[in-house]
């Protein structure tokens, strides 16, 4: 390629109106292959890498460590080694002539999320991209749709892609009902049935891979391709002392060394994050419903809800991805890769894997559902 | 993302939505319904500066106009306390503390201990206080300090409207005596705050912002001073954390000591005059319980020991702001 490629500050969430470039992971004059991370930033709610989305040489760090930009703002350029110098620098001119940072008055501008009643229960989702047969996001235990901050619009280029806060999570009604793997599935397939989705590919994480494995038990024809991302559902073994001491925690110094065993980079798990977690932890309701998940789902510091014959069983394709280092479920529990089971397992990677290597596991989804 | 309200909009919410799940909490003060019972609109003010507003139609019989007796009227809400009912009383300016501070230290902060701690008193005092709305000495004091003095009292001094809505409902749900601080200028600041029911702990710090070299301590209207201050020092690489103890009774000290044990230097900042301030409370509890982690003396930056200027010129040079902190943390910081 010769075109000059500008490298900018990315929108990692609504709320994200700059960020700090905490680390350049490229040099001027280093190759780039497409995929690979560039330079670590940061906003003031979660810290990630910039990946090249073009091959090329990195000609310019417009940037330097601890800068704050806003979102869009000029962190470098990448383009091949023989582009002229002076090409680039008027290339840089003309963008930095023409760029206007986002005002707070563009807040409402792109995907909000919206709110539904889904079997009397309100149930808030985030909807991006369009056309296709849809892929929804299913976060896990804890979670809520902000867990595929890096995912979702990535995987938006060729289909709709939904991202819902289950019961008892993020802005979703705090009423979980059982509390089982089956009452969160039938809530799942009433989602599916209230925005009018006959069949979509199903992505859970954690417990959100088994309410995908138990909606695929259930009715398998509104599938049509599973993934699964460090599952539950699919062994006896979950780290109990994570999931009750995250029930229990109150405050952030109980709660900061549970989220750390979440991410095999431990300095993920920023101020913001605890904060952002404990705030949650806080709304009404939200300790009588985790108690309940864990109390019907991971009794005794086991998983009490095994279904470990569906991905072979179900007839469709399945993608399953661990992280190798994930410290809640073992990727021991990753099935046989066999017939239209497929199986990746990320080395370096703890349980929040599609945050903490969302580059890699957007790029196996992407091609698992061509 | 949670959507955006004004501080005064979060107070207003916490109020509505503890009304409307407990039928004891009743709210009371001047002009809080405004107009009720005399001819004329119905809940025309709610409050001087319209905090209570729609609650007067929301909570039939539950929202009250009070003569202009603050004696009489935080005394019937004690009363009332003392009786079962969960009152939130609003003292209009925090500086008519004078005329009613009898029925709030030596009555509701008293009973509990005076009675062998059968006694509950669950009133909350919602008040105005805070220079920078050209109210002049009279009603622009910052008096937080002198009810962190009274053992029995709660004080809550929120900064921001996610805050102010947490603690306010926990100070309706708590059983003892709240004084529940609310800085004027800070009505119309804008926040995330979620629409659902939630508490926010006393006696827990929030750590604003993350940094190794200068710990802030901020109260109030201070902290986004001091966040202002520690952007600026950021880009000269002074990395600061702030904490603001959001509760001043209970007081957080473990946040301040585990982060200056940390960093090693503190400034205090700190909207009150400056002797028997929480300023001088902090720093004394520092310099006593974390000497040995100390690097340079304690900076305190509060307003001068004057009352509150009429004059705008000099109001402005009486508060705190950004310039005096940067000041105070790159003094500590180049202590040698």
């Amino acid at each position: 390629m010769s075109e000059i490629h500008m490298l900018t500050m990315p929108k990692w969430g609504l709320s994200m109106k700059e960020g700090k470039v905490n680390e350049w992971l490229k040099g001027v004059g280093d190759p780039i292959e497409v995929g690979e991370e560039i330079v670590e930033v940061e906003s003031e709610k979660i810290a990630g890498a910039v990946e090249a989305s073009v091959a090329g040489v990195l000609r310019r760090q417009t940037a330097s460590d601890e800068d704050v930009l806003p979102v869009g703002g000029l962190l470098g350029v990448v383009a091949d080694a023989e582009v002229a110098d002076a090409d680039i620098d008027a290339a840089v001119e003309a963008f930095l002539a023409s760029f206007v940072p986002p005002s707070d008055d563009d807040e409402d501008s792109g995907p909000t999320p919206e709110k539904i009643e889904v079997a009397g229960r309100r149930i808030r989702f985030l909807k991006q991209g369009d056309g296709g047969e849809p892929l929804i996001l299913v976060h896990g235990f804890g979670g809520d749709l902000n867990n595929w901050l890096f995912n979702q619009e990535a995987l938006s280029s060729k289909r709709a892609v939904y991202a819902l806060d289950l019961p008892g999570h993020g802005e979703s009604s705090k009423d979980v009902g059982e509390g089982t793997l089956e009452s969160l599935a039938d809530t799942l397939l009433a989602f599916m049935d209230t925005v009018g989705i006959d069949s979509a590919h199903l992505a859970g994480h954690s417990m959100g891979g088994a309410v995908c494995l138990q909606l695929a038990a259930k009715a398998p024809a509104r599938v049509g391709s599973l993934v699964l991302i460090c599952s539950a559902g699919l062994g006896e073994e979950i780290n109990g002392a994570y999931i009750d001491g995250f029930v229990a925690a109150q405050d952030r110094r109980s709660l900061k060394p549970l989220l750390a065993e979440l991410f095999a980079d431990t300095s993920l798990v920023t101020r913001q994050l605890v904060d952002d977690m404990l705030k949650y932890k806080r709304l009404e309701g939200v300790g009588t419903a985790l108690d309940k998940l864990a109390g019907t789902m991971f009794a005794d510091g086991r998983q009490q809800t095994l279904l470990t014959g569906v991905p072979q069983g179900l007839g469709k394709p399945v993608l399953v991805i661990w992280g190798e280092q994930d410290r809640i479920i073992p990727a021991s529990h990753a099935p046989e890769a066999a017939g239209l089971v497929r199986v990746e397992v990320l080395a370096g990677q703890g349980h929040m894997a599609q945050m903490e290597a969302a580059g890699d596991i957007n790029r196996l989804i992407e091609g698992f559902l061509e | 993302m949670a959507r955006k309200i004004t501080y005064q909009q979060a107070i207003n919410e916490a109020l509505d939505q503890e009304m409307a799940r407990d039928q004891t909490v009743i709210v009371m003060g001047e002009d809080n319904a405004g107009g009720a019972g005399s001819p004329g609109e119905d809940d025309a003010w709610g409050g001087v500066l319209g905090v209570t507003k729609g609650l007067f139609h929301k909570h039939p019989g539950r929202v009250l106009d009070t003569p202009i007796s603050e004696s009489g009227f935080i005394g019937a809400a004690v009363g009332a306390a003392c009786n079962g009912m969960r009152p939130v009383a609003e003292l209009m300016f925090v500086d008519f503390m004078g005329v009613c501070f009898d029925q709030i230290f030596n009555q509701a902060a008293k009973f509990k201990y005076m009675f062998g701690g059968k006694a509950e008193t669950p009133v909350v005092i919602r008040t105005m206080y805070g220079a920078g709305f050209r109210a002049a000495a009279q009603h622009s004091q910052c008096l937080y300090n002198i009810f962190t003095h009274i053992p029995g009292l709660k004080v809550v001094v929120p900064s921001n409207p996610y805050d102010a809505k947490g603690l306010l409902i926990q100070s309706i749900r708590d059983n003892d005596p709240v004084i529940f601080m609310e800085h004027k200028v800070l009505y119309t600041m804008e926040g995330e705050v979620p629409e659902e029911v939630y508490t926010v702990p006393f006696g827990e710090a929030a750590v604003v912002r993350e940094g190794d070299d200068v710990t802030i301590v901020a109260i109030g209207r201070m902290v986004s001073f001091a966040q202002e201050a520690a952007a600026s020092l950021q880009k000269k690489g002074i990395h600061c954390e702030i904490i603001d103890p959001r509760t001043t009774s209970p007081l957080d000290e473990d946040t301040i000591l585990e982060s200056v044990e940390n960093t090693g230097r503190l400034v205090v900042v700190d909207e009150s005059n400056p002797r028997c301030s929480m300023a001088s409370d902090i720093a004394g509890l520092v310099a006593q319980k974390a000497f040995g982690a100390l690097k340079a003396p304690i900076e305190q930056v509060t307003a001068p020991h004057v009352p509150v200027p009429f004059t705008d010129a000099l109001e402005d040079l009486y508060i705190p702001n950004a310039a005096a902190i940067e000041a105070a943390v790159t003094r500590v910081k180049e202590y040698r």
